[in-house]
């Protein structure tokens, strides 16, 4: 019988979101299967973790060591290698962590990888079907997986259904046997995000720029549309890994998450990562000169037309309103 | 410090529609424009830099085929020293696996302090570094947007959900693979690509690097896209269409009732 553990990530005492996701994903993978979660960390919080999860999951794993307290992948790893076993599926979460941790797992398990699924057609023989994306979501392909000798398999937060709290699980102390645990990379400090000017979560409509702006001076032309709808002027990375604004502008999972009214996605392709920082169901204008654009998939209204072209015009009829 | 980086050609996202070919099984490849992936120019580089800090030399290798020497010239335009090419009929077909064993490969026949990818590629896994590392026993860190190297080590930091940062020391040699934003990639024009256009590269097969035939190739690959297709995403967004007056006239009503205006 296939065997499924899911790796939980988790922060002062609380588990991700995707916790509620991997129970879904796992009877998608293999509805036969066994399912545990495991959780590593230490003290206080791994109990208040390992103790909730067993609402959702009929086995829990802790694994206690104040090498985990921080989770560091390559200890992370010598803990997980000493506890699951090889052949058995491992499900992450396809976030930094997953990202650090996945493809060396998979390699130590001698086992097969498979990054940022988003959903699985389930296992025929050997092999497990999985859909992905490829190119920022501007297509989807099926990949297989032989799964003979296990597989590490990364999900993408909120691409499968939440469960519903509806088990009484029990927790197995596995701290005994994590082993070794010292590595040749040292945790040292977390340097949090610098805050901006200007907060961008605070607004209710946001318009914002993508690497369809071209130019840094094109940003005036976003900046006067802003203004004429009382708006305020956010990005996607690009902008700002080219300096064009400041870091505290980004929306996504490595910026800021908002949760707005109206959100004009302009020259902006709908990457995940992006995305992902786009909460609470806003309305969603995208305007995007490729009729193609993945942004067109999760929009309300779309738009194809140039931004440079379209929003001098949008301002001006704006402002005459 | 000797810098070895690993680059990917691959297909620019910026400058291709994607469509499916007439069978709906493939990309049309027909027309593509391809280039280096968008990550790898950061982490090109992020090598030069610490090298003209240092000293040493920048490496830069790819697992490819003939048209793939084309962004080893643009990296060594860059400033990169030293151009591989790894290309056999044996390596096609190979998974994410078979390519960091290619690579590891390569990596043995020299010696490395510190050994660089992007964090990601056109396919999004960001899996070659993590198995490299492990397959070479180094120690990896993903999604770096600071480098500093100290004696006998180095200090990174990743970049972490928020955009925080996470600061980390780690031994050398190890595997790093760098976030966009990291640094600004110097420009390269036309005349810095002829400068190097006459460069030998030399050109890798399977039995120069002794890899492992077990692991490469379509045979051995054990994660195989089966194809591609446009998924069916329920309605998507209703676009407006029209003249640009006609499609603002709505839009301003559409804005006006969910509270943009
Ligand atoms: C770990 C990780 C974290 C990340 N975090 C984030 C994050 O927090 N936020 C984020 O945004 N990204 C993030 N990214 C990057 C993400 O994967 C994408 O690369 C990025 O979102 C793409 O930005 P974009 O849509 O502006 O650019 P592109 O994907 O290049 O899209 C530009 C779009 O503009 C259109 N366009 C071009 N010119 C015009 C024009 N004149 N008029 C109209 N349309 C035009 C094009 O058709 C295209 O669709 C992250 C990546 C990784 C690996
Ligand atoms: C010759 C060839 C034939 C292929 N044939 C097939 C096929 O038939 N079917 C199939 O499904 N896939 C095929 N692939 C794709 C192959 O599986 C991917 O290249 C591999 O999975 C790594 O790409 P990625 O986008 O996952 O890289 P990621 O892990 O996302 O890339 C991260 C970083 O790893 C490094 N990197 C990635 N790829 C290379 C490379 N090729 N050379 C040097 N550095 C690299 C880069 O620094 C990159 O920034 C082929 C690739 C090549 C080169």
């Amino acid at each position: 019988m296939t065997q499924i553990f899911a790796y939980i990530p988790h922060q002062g005492g609380v588990a991700a979101d995707i916790a509620f996701e991997f129970p879904e994903a796992a009877k998608k993978l293999d509805g036969a299967a066994t399912l545990t979660a495991v959780v590593t960390g230490s003290g206080a919080d791994l109990d208040k973790v390992a103790n909730g999860l067993t609402s959702l999951y009929a086995e829990v794993i802790k694994i206690d060591n104040e090498a985990l307290a921080y989770p560091n992948a390559e200890v992370v790893r010598k803990a997980l290698l000493n506890v699951l076993d090889a052949n058995a599926i491992v499900l992450a979460a396809h976030d930094t962590f997953g990202m650090d941790l996945c493809p060396g797992l998979s390699i130590k398990m001698d086992s097969t990888y498979v990054a940022d699924v988003v959903d699985f057609e389930g296992v025929d023989g050997s092999l497990l079907k999985t859909v992905r994306q490829e190119l920022g979501g501007a297509v989807s392909t099926h990949v297989t997986c032989d799964i003979t000798a296990g597989a590490v398999v990364t999900i993408r937060p909120g691409a499968f259904a939440p469960v519903e709290a509806g088990q009484s699980g029990a927790v197995a102390d596995k701290s005994a046997d994590a082993g070794d645990l010292t590595g040749k990379r040292r945790f040292l400090e977390i340097v949090e995000a610098e805050v901006g000017d200007v907060d961008i979560t605070k607004s209710d409509v946001l318009v914002s720029v993508g690497r369809g702006i071209e130019e840094e001076d094109n940003i005036e032309i976003a900046q006067e549309l802003a203004e004429a709808m009382h708006a305020v002027v956010s990005c996607s990375r690009p902008i700002v890994d080219a300096k064009w604004l400041e870091k505290s502008r980004q929306v996504g999972t490595s910026g800021l998450t908002v949760k707005p009214k109206v959100y004009m996605a302009m020259g902006i392709s709908g990457s995940f990562q992006h995305m992902g920082g786009v909460k609470g169901n806003p309305f969603i204008v995208a305007v995007n000169k490729n009729p193609k654009a993945p942004i067109f998939q999760v929009a309300d209204v779309g738009i194809v037309e140039d931004i440079l072209e379209f929003m001098p015009e949008l301002t001006e009829k704006v402002k005459s309103l | 410090m000797e810098i070895l980086v690993c680059v990917k050609r691959v297909p620019d996202t910026a400058e291709n529609e994607f469509e499916l070919n007439s069978a709906g099984n493939d990309l049309d490849r027909d027309d593509l424009v391809f280039s280096v992936n968008e990550w790898d120019n950061y982490a090109v580089e992020e090598a030069i830099q610490i090298v003209d800090n240092v000293g040493g030399s920048v490496t830069v290798v790819t697992v490819g085929d003939d048209e793939s020497e084309e962004v080893l010239r643009r990296e060594m335009a860059m400033g990169a020293n030293n151009g591989v090419l790894l290309s056999d009929d044996a390596f096609e077909g190979s998974d994410g696996k078979g390519i960091a064993s290619i690579l590891k490969a390569e990596v043995e026949k020299g010696s490395y302090d510190l050994i660089l990818t992007g964090a990601q590629a056109d396919e999004g896994a960001g899996q070659v570094a993590g198995m490299l590392a492990a397959m070479l026993d180094l120690p990896y860190a993903s999604l770096v947007n600071k480098v500093e190297v100290g004696e006998g080590k180095v200090t990174v930091g990743r970049e972490i959900e928020g955009g925080n940062q996470e600061m980390n020391e780690i031994d050398l040699p190890c595997v790093l693979s760098i976030q966009t934003g990291i640094n600004e990639p110097r420009y390269v024009g036309i005349r810095g690509i002829r400068k190097v256009a006459k460069v030998e590269i030399p050109v890798r097969s399977a039995s120069d690097l002794g890899v492992d035939a077990a692991v490469i190739g379509d045979a051995n690959a054990k994660v195989k896209r089966v194809d591609y297709f446009v998924p069916d995403l329920g309605e998507g967004a209703e676009m407006l269409e029209g003249s640009t007056d006609e499609i603002i006239e709505t839009l301003i009503e559409k804005l006006k009732s969910k509270g943009g205006l």
